[in-house]
């Protein structure tokens, strides 16, 4: 009954508001009232309110609950840790399908897969920044820029092969990095993400601007495919071997930063996102430990970039503006910082929903604006929060005790 | 000498404000050594510095590891220090509180493991072995502090006295020869801090490491501690075994004040 009461507050509120713009309308010198607008608005936000209402105390019980219950997995973890064949098959699957999926679909398809697991890629390469070592980064784009540019102007300049100019690309885009982090070794949070903003932006006014290394603007042209064993490809074929080549290298990404997060390098990166001073004091080098997190970051954007410039064939300073560093930090923020499979999703809810809803294009933004808020009220931790490794030790006692978890 | 610890002369300046004055102490090898004194005084300010946390302004820090030459550690960046066998808690608990327990004890491990970014990627045996030697030694750790049974647990969500073992546990896994520890049983129950006590004395008795501790609990400082030093704005006014230090008139004054009823 309170809650009804509320809801009809609201929805009052919100026709009054409205009335204005929703209700008035002027038609040469006379006014005209739509007041059916105003039913509309009264039953719309009625019912948006009561939903709101529901699914907030929904949400509160379940905390309440998960106090109680003091180890409550989510579903997501639930699935995660039940069982591990299940996960082995099941990941076994999902290869297979992502491998004979170009075969079945057309080029747009194929490309709209590919660019997601180009994000995939650089979403991962983040989460190594922002999610385990917790520093805030807004400039992973430049590193983009940065490996697609060194493919496209080594081969521009000295014809380098894109097998060649992979491996390069990366450890340009990882030595950048570490470039970048000397002078903010001190930043952390706030002032750091205005740093690394900044950098983003000098990498794409440099690029802009130097035309007669880059080709300002109108960027670098006709950049070669990866060729297959000299053998000429179609449009399409081309377009499928890049699919194979983006799949292998997102499927190693996975592996390498999930390795990387479980070892000895990966937990002193975790110690210093929780806390920098006991990270020292407990024998970890700060700065080198830092440096690394950048360098092993934004290498996968230099791959990334790479294999983007061969995919397209041809790269400009537009495509590497700040909106496309937001998208990155959007994807890790909204998938779960540090969790990889979060990253994944991530991905792809930013990257194949708008594709696949382009007849709500018009939308996208309010959308998206949406789809934030609700997250940040109802999952703030992201699709798929991180869930920290379970150690498993081997004591009998533990075990006899029945205690051990 | 033959001190673990030899600090001569340490000061420290913030700006205009002198937080420690020529203060020396000295730490033998297998002693319990308490540094009491009212608050402000500058005792965790010490311990940041010859933690080198702060670099003092003057004075020298030698330390002398078990196995090892002595060194000059005033100046050295503090992860190198720890490395050296020097190995402290914090007086606000500064867990990695979104971790496990047993990671947290694991981080700790970090300067006497060598795996880098080529090992993690692709595991070769060595490292597979290195990291196994980790978690068993962090779980044994565990054990002997007597937190094993939560060691899947994060450490956020222990109760507070175990946080402050946990603490200890993270210390002592860099395999220190001196281990400093910041008001341990602050915030704990008599309970806890008796056998907080037993446990500091077994960690020095067993794993022969000398202790230095700040603490407040005078009956615990009293029946633990083998020396006592007196610290009073930022200067140390008093040394000696608990019955010398605790008839020290200047001692008294620090604490109660002018004219001592008590």
């Amino acid at each position: 009954m309170q809650e009804l009461k509320k809801s009809v507050l609201v929805s009052l509120w919100f026709m009054f508001l409205t009335f204005p713009i929703m209700v008035v309308r002027v038609v040469e010198k006379s006014v005209v009232l739509r007041w059916e607008n105003l039913a509309w608005i009264g039953i719309g936000s009625f019912v948006l309110s009561f939903v709101w209402r529901w699914a907030l105390r929904r949400k509160e019980m379940g905390r309440a609950a998960s106090r109680e219950g003091a180890n409550n997995p989510g579903l997501m973890a639930q699935l995660a840790g039940a069982n591990p064949a299940l996960v082995r098959a099941g990941s076994a699957l999902l290869l297979v399908a992502f491998a004979v999926i170009p075969w079945l679909v057309t080029t747009y398809q194929t490309n709209i897969l590919i660019s997601f697991m180009l994000y995939v890629i650089l979403g991962l390469g983040l989460n190594v920044i922002v999610g385990i070592a917790g520093l805030l980064f807004l400039g992973h784009a430049a590193f983009y820029a940065i490996g697609a540019y060194s493919y496209a102007l080594l081969n521009q300049y000295f014809g380098l092969g894109f097998w060649v100019a992979l491996p390069v690309g990366g450890i340009v885009a990882s030595l950048a990095g570490v470039a970048l982090a000397f002078p903010v070794l001190r930043l952390r949070g706030d002032y750091l993400a205005i740093v690394t903003l900044g950098f983003g932006e000098i990498v794409r006014l440099v690029l802009e601007n130097w035309s007669s290394l880059t080709g300002g603007p109108s960027g670098v042209s006709n950049i070669p495919r990866p060729g297959l064993m000299n053998m000429e490809l179609s449009v399409a074929g081309a377009n499928i071997y890049i699919y194979y080549i983006v799949f292998v290298l997102a499927v190693i990404t996975i592996v390498a930063v999930s390795r990387l997060k479980d070892s000895r390098i990966g937990r002193a990166l975790q110690a210093l996102r929780e806390d920098e001073i006991a990270c020292e004091a407990m024998g970890i080098d700060r700065v080198g430990v830092k440096l690394m997190a950048f360098g092993l970051g934004t290498a996968w954007a230099g791959f990334a970039g790479v294999v983007f410039a061969a995919k397209t064939t041809f790269i400009n300073p537009a495509s590497f503006t700040f909106f496309e560093s937001a998208i990155i930090l959007s994807i890790v923020v909204l998938g779960g910082m540090g969790s990889n499979l979060g990253v994944i999703m991530g991905s792809a809810f930013l990257v194949l929903l708008p594709e696949y809803m382009r007849a709500f294009s018009e939308y996208r933004m309010i959308l998206f604006a949406a789809a934030m808020v609700l997250m940040m009220v109802f999952r703030p931790e992201g699709l798929i929060p991180a869930t920290g490794r379970r150690y498993e030790v081997n004591d009998p006692e533990l075990a006899a005790s029945g205690e051990g978890r | 000498m033959g001190g673990v610890l030899d600090v001569t002369a340490v000061s420290m300046n913030f700006g205009g404000l002198r937080a420690l004055n020529e203060v020396d102490m000295q730490v033998k090898s297998g002693e319990i050594v308490a540094l009491i004194g009212p608050n402000g005084a500058g005792k965790t300010t010490f311990f940041n510095c010859i933690t080198s946390i702060y670099a003092p302004t003057e004075g020298e820090v030698w330390f002398t590891p078990k196995q090892g030459a002595r060194t000059r550690v005033n100046g050295m960046k503090p992860n190198l220090v720890t490395a050296l066998g020097m190995a402290r808690t914090f007086q606000n608990i500064r867990l990695f509180k979104n971790m496990s327990v047993l990671e947290n004890v694991m981080i700790a491990r970090h300067c006497r493991t060598r795996a880098g970014i080529l090992g993690a990627l692709f595991r070769p045996a060595a490292v597979r072995k290195e990291e196994r030697e980790i978690v068993e030694r962090s779980y044994e750790l565990l054990k002997y502090i007597g937190l094993h049974r939560s060691y899947n647990e994060q450490a956020c969500n222990l109760p507070y006295g175990a946080q402050r073992r946990l603490e200890i546990a993270r210390a002592l896994a860099t395999d220190p020869t001196l281990l400093l520890l910041d008001e341990p049983a602050a915030g704990m129950n008599p309970q806890e801090t008796e056998s907080l006590k037993h446990l500091v004395q077994k960690i020095r008795d067993e794993m022969d490491i000398a202790i230095l501790l700040i603490e407040h609990d005078m009956s615990m400082v009293m029946s633990l501690s083998e020396r006592i030093y007196v610290m009073e704005y930022g200067c140390l006014i008093a040394q000696g075994t608990p019955a010398e230090v605790s008839m020290d008139p200047r001692v008294i004054k620090a604490y109660l004040g002018e004219e001592a009823h008590a």
